[in-house]
């Protein structure tokens, strides 16, 4: 996303992110951007929520205004209830095609070291 | 409070987005808001792999099944008249439930109509775009499909956009 917002702004439209990694839009460096502690797949909140989707709205305004130059990150201070159960809600019902892979790769590294006793590390 | 961006990953990948070796890139592109908000013409972009079911094709899963080291760089439009039901969800990294029920939750067009309505914004564009935001190599999004974004929303007189990443 940081890459979409460098181009847009650069043919000279001005922009604004809502992400909930703020810590990659201020490593990369983006133009503007409000974090927000939503987990993914909810930049704006809760599904039928529209107060809520308004406030979050509201503050990326504020800061696309108020921004004072290149590489403003804000966060924003809203909380997200029932913190557990949503670490699971958030992510797909069947791991994606990297996961699954990374997964089974080191499930194989796991077997290969148990059958082999000089690749143990300790 | 800052924000803890890993959060809600699980321990081993957070470590290794946190591991990532990343380089800013300076200067970082500016362009000073050009009118009061209330004047603005917005567009809206979002990562969330959202198609018009009846009149575009998916973003390409099967592809990233084949190889999951690559994510489809291509975008699809959703236009300002874009009801719920229309809205389709192809992202492998996602639950879609919250966007099938209210996708305003990723791309606001409601909310922003009702800012059009009530005078809050100039205008929200005719389009607004998706993308599908895993992308582990994001070199056709730099060179080729956010500089078509980005001449699309020019000549729609796009003065600002409203970005949620997924």
């Amino acid at each position: 996303m940081p890459v979409l917002a460098r181009v847009i702004e650069a043919v000279g439209i001005s922009t604004v992110i809502v992400t909930p990694m703020p810590y990659f839009a201020e490593a990369l460096g983006v133009p503007r951007a409000v974090g927000v502690a939503f987990p993914f797949g909810h930049p704006l909140g809760h599904a039928g929520d529209r107060d809520e989707q308004m406030k979050v709205i509201g503050d990326g305004l504020r800061v696309l205004r108020e921004a004072p130059g290149p590489g403003t990150v804000e966060h924003l201070p809203y909380e997200w209830p029932d913190f557990e159960r949503w670490k699971r809600e958030w992510q797909p019902a069947e791991p994606s095609p990297i996961v699954a892979l990374l997964r089974e790769r080191m499930r194989a590294q796991a077997e290969e070291r148990r059958a082999d006793p000089s690749l143990r590390s300790e | 409070m800052p924000i803890d961006s890993f959060r809600w990953l699980p321990g081993a990948i957070g470590a290794y987005y946190r591991g990532l070796p990343l380089q800013k890139v300076e200067p970082i592109p500016w362009t000073p808001l050009a009118k009061p908000i209330e004047e603005c013409r917005f567009a809206l972009v979002t990562t969330a792999g959202l198609y018009m079911k009846d009149r575009d094709p998916s973003f390409d899963l099967d592809g990233e099944r084949r190889n999951p080291f690559w994510g489809d760089p291509t975008y699809r439009v959703i236009p300002r008249e874009a009801r719920q039901e229309q809205i389709g969800v192809a992202h492998l990294h996602i639950n879609p439930a919250d966007l099938l029920a209210d996708v305003n939750v990723a791309l606001p067009v409601q909310r922003f109509l009702e800012m059009e309505a009530a005078g809050k914004i100039g205008s929200l564009a005719p389009s607004s775009y998706s993308f599908m935001g895993y992308q582990p190599d994001n070199s056709e999004w730099e060179k080729r499909y956010a500089p078509e974004v980005a001449r699309r929303m020019k000549e729609e007189g796009v003065d600002a956009a409203f970005l949620t990443p997924t």
